[in-house]
């Protein structure tokens, strides 16, 4: 698997480390909200399909991205900065089959 | 239905081995049942089994969307054990480990359970002393554990690279002897024949494509072969739990789908007749009967329904083995495939009914679920057929995540890739 950091260029994926789930959208830290707060902690789409995801290029340049990929192909879409590219608005809802 | 027995065998082996008989059925769906099992896996088919053993409920169909056994439980690399720390996993595997003791003779099938004992590698004295720590827990709840000296353990395992000079040296060990291995393929065909001749109807090459709904309640489900309707819909679907609860409406879930991989080495003489853990890394391994060294390590680490993993891991898993055993450098790898697990938001399963009325649940077993097999099946009929879980399963909510009551053996937190 090859991720194209968008500093560095095409690079192995042992080169990253997988920041997680980039679909999650943190609360604000002072809020009370403990709905707001489990669903960020423990609830995930997990879809099989597209996946937006966060990953940092530790090995490399140590620029977070936030990366498209497939769960099923393993084949990544687009990469670009995590920062100022926040979460999607919206969760996806559509089914996820291929 | 075939019975085995010494004597079938013989007077089968005699005529040439022409008269066998299908260990099941290959029944083609009814309008409805009392309770429909999504998933012939083993702890579908398990659960279908003590329905029908335990509960009296036969009228009762596994759905299976390959055929039978083709995901995790022909995929994983069948250590069974019950080495836990906390009392909720400790007493439910050690229940499972109980009824792997009697799964042959139940059965009348040889699932190949071995009790040939497994043993944690401790590389650290901090280590050594949470070992102890694990152990003592584990005693404590009835369950074998002994800490071991490297010298017993050299003795144990002659090949093992135990000397000062190892690049993580072993310092000792804990060691549940009443662990080992067992074949899986047997399991599922063991616990499908039992199911079978109770009465219930395993359809294989059946996807489920969608829930029926009468407003919330789960009334049946629509699938490749025409829609069947059941009072009770269970789900035990593993590493496609994400994909099923989005087809009955649910969005998210306590739980992410990763890959796991494992590899199987060329058939060797008699090497280690233990399942043996790394202590430094994640890797475990152990030797089956027909001679390959079966070992797997750590998942992928990514959000994956792929059956295929990629390369970091394999040379991971190899150098892994490599630091233990430096013997093995020149053996070669025979095969190697990928699992897709559900790990959990705290490495414990979930074994509950709900979320929606008439539906059970049965996922998140992240990379253990072969060795809790029976229990798992025992417990989620248990829940099924009595609408209320057992005491086994109890802790094993899906609202625990957001009451704050976790299980989390290894303290990882809610990260998923660490379980």
């Amino acid at each position: 698997m090859l991720i194209t950091c968008p500093y560095c260029g095409p690079r192995d994926v042992i080169e990253f480390t997988y920041q997680g789930d980039g679909n999650r959208e943190r609360p604000d830290p002072a809020s009370q909200n403990f709905e707001a707060w489990n669903a960020y902690v423990y609830d995930r789409l997990n879809p099989a399909g597209d996946h937006n995801e966060l990953w940092q290029h530790s090995g490399g340049c140590r620029a977070h991205l936030r990366v498209v990929r497939n769960t099923l192909t393993h084949e990544i879409s687009s990469v670009a900065f995590a920062r100022g590219n926040h979460a999607p608005a919206a969760r996806r809802k559509s089914e996820d089959k291929p | 239905m075939a019975e085995y027995s010494a004597l079938s065998l013989l007077a089968n082996a005699l005529k040439g081995n022409k008269d066998w008989k299908p260990a099941w059925r290959k029944p083609d769906p009814k309008a409805s049942y009392d309770v429909i099992i999504i998933g012939g896996g083993g702890h579908g088919l398990s659960t279908a089994y003590y329905l029908a053993k335990e509960h009296g409920i036969t009228n009762v169909a596994v759905l299976e969307k390959g055929w039978l056994g083709s995901g995790n439980v022909g995929r994983n690399t069948t250590a069974v054990r019950s080495n836990y720390l906390l009392p909720a996993n400790t007493r439910f595997y050690e229940h499972s480990m109980k009824l792997w003791e009697g799964l042959s003779h139940e059965l009348n099938y040889n699932v190949m359970f071995s009790q040939r004992g497994c043993l944690n590698l401790a590389h650290t004295p901090a280590q050594f002393d949470d070992y102890a720590r694990r152990g003592n827990a584990m005693r404590h709840l009835g369950v074998d554990a002994e800490l071991m000296a490297p010298a017993e353990i050299k003795r144990l395992i002659p090949a093992l690279d135990i000397s000062g000079d190892a690049r993580f040296p072993v310092v000792g060990g804990l060691m549940q002897r009443r662990a080992g291995t067992a074949r899986h393929d047997a399991v599922a065909w063991g616990y499908a024949r039992g199911a079978d001749r109770r009465g219930v109807d395993i359809i294989e090459n059946c996807e489920v494509t969608g829930f029926l709904r009468d407003g919330d309640r789960i009334t049946g489900v629509t699938t490749s072969r025409g829609d069947i309707r059941a009072k009770k819909v269970a789900v035990a679907v593993a590493g496609s739990t994400g994909r099923v609860m989005r087809m009955a409406g649910v969005e998210t879930m306590p739980i992410e789908s990763h890959v796991l991989q494992a590899f199987v080495t060329e058939s060797l003489k008699p090497f280690i007749d233990t399942v043996v853990t790394f202590g430094m890394g994640h890797f475990y391994m152990s030797q089956s009967d027909k001679g390959g060294l079966v070992y797997g390590g750590d998942i992928d680490g990514y959000n994956s329904y792929a059956q295929r993993g990629n390369l970091p891991i394999v040379d991971e898993v190899m150098s892994e083995m490599l630091a233990l055993f430096p013997g093995l450098g020149r053996v070669r790898m025979l095969r190697s495939w990928g699992g897709v697990c559900d790990m959990s938001m705290d490495g414990s399963p979930i074994i509950t009914a709900g979320p929606l009325p008439g539906m059970y649940l049965n996922c998140g077993w992240c990379y253990g679920g072969f060795k809790a097999t029976p229990a798992s099946g025992w417990t989620f009929a248990w829940t099924i057929a009595k609408d209320e879980p057992h005491e086994f399963n109890a802790p094993f909510t899906l609202d625990r995540f957001h009451r704050g009551l976790v299980i989390d053996d290894k303290g990882q937190g809610a990260n998923p890739r660490l379980h």
